[in-house]
């Protein structure tokens, strides 16, 4: 009996080692600065890392969208366009599976910039989030100013894609997808075309979600 | 004795040469069929999805064999200017555009065999001659 439960201590020990060293801490993308600022007294050095700037675009409802309408929400930020026929019927399919997996967790948003604004008009755009079979406030499909489109996609979201790969110009054609926390820091980006990129994907947003309070600090 | 050994070896002719005939015809199919499914993968895969499941409302799926059934001789027409208006796919309606796709007769030949022997669907070959004579008569 005493060994029995010796053994289930071993084993117990084990496995809550092995929990601990799979706990999973995903990267922050974006440049950093140290900042050291005094606390009670004491110096306290913090690292503060780039967030994305605010935005306004519009939804398919026809609603304004800021960057404060996703507070509180882990979000997928990704650019497409209604009328393309190569990669986005492709990249919509993949996306599905991520919105049936987390469209009814409170604390998460898929936003799809267009990058033809021209053509789709919120109409154009309520029509196509019907017909994916889109419904409520988990996913939009947003429009604006091509430019401010642009500047957020380069600067901002896409920056980590630039780096890994230098050739110039084409990200936002390159159909990623990209995870924002809810600090709104960058925590990954996913080739949205890849069903196994797509299902790390799942997976990651899975680890955000856990991640506890004291990371969020900023 | 002897007529009934030549009796059997003429039988076995007729029936050797109706299996390899068979298989001609089997063999034929099969080079379509393979050769179709790479173009399915780089020209359709894309829209209607790997086991032709289309995508929601957007994309109808290639699942409906009534509608392929009455639209044979239309398919390689519809594949050389594309498709437009509304179309019933397994009482569902569809009203949005396939572009054109810039194929070879062969490849259309090639793609339509595919399509018409997956996902369920069992309607046979379809030729380049048949596609070449389809072509014809686009409207
Ligand atoms: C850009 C997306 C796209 C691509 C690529 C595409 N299709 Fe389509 N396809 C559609 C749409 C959309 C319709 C429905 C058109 C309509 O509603 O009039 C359609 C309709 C069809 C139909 C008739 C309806 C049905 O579901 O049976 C067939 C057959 C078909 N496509 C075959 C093909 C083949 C073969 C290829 C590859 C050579 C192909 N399509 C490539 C989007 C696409």
């Amino acid at each position: 009996m005493k060994k029995l439960a010796f053994g289930l201590l071993i084993v117990a020990a084990i496995s809550a080692c092995k929990s601990n060293s799979d706990k999973k801490y995903l990267p922050i993308y974006g440049s950093k600065q140290a900042v050291t600022k005094t606390v009670d007294g004491k110096n306290v050095t913090d690292t503060i890392y780039q967030t994305i700037p605010n935005f306004k675009f519009v939804n398919q409802y026809g609603d304004t969208v800021t960057k404060k309408n996703l507070d509180g929400d882990i979000y997928i930020a990704d650019f497409f366009f209604t009328t393309c026929p190569s990669i986005c019927p492709i990249m919509a399919r993949n996306m599905l599976k991520v919105y049936n997996t987390f469209k009814n967790t409170g604390d998460f948003k898929i936003i799809s910039h267009t990058i033809d604004p021209k053509h789709d008009s919120v109409p154009v755009l309520k029509k196509y989030a019907d017909k994916l079979g889109v419904t409520g406030s988990t996913w939009w499909f947003l429009q604006g100013k091509k430019e401010d489109t642009y500047s957020l996609a380069e600067n901002n979201y896409l920056v980590l894609v630039k780096k890994d790969n230098s050739a110039a110009g084409g990200y936002i054609h390159a159909g990623y997808f990209v995870l924002v926390d809810k600090q709104k820091r960058v925590r990954g980006a996913y080739n949205g075309t890849d069903p196994k990129e797509v299902d790390q994907l799942i997976e990651d947003i899975k680890t955000l979600q856990t991640e506890p309070d004291e990371m969020i600090a900023q | 004795m002897k007529y009934k050994v030549a009796g059997l070896i003429s039988l076995l002719a007729v029936l050797i040469s109706i299996v390899s005939c068979e298989s001609e015809a089997d063999l034929d199919f099969k080079r379509y069929y393979s050769a179709g499914s790479e173009v399915y993968q780089t020209h359709c895969q894309n829209c209607h999805g790997a086991k032709g499941d289309g995508l929601s409302a957007l994309i109808p799926p290639l699942t409906d064999s009534l509608y392929l059934k009455n639209n044979q001789s239309n398919l390689a027409c519809y594949l050389r200017s594309g498709l437009t208006g509304t179309i019933t796919i397994h009482g569902k309606t569809f009203d949005d555009k396939m572009p054109a796709a810039d194929l070879a007769p062969m490849e259309m030949a090639q793609v339509l065999t595919y399509i018409n022997n997956s996902f369920g669907n069992k309607l046979g070959v379809i030729t380049i001659d048949r596609v070449n004579a389809d072509l014809k008569s686009c409207k």
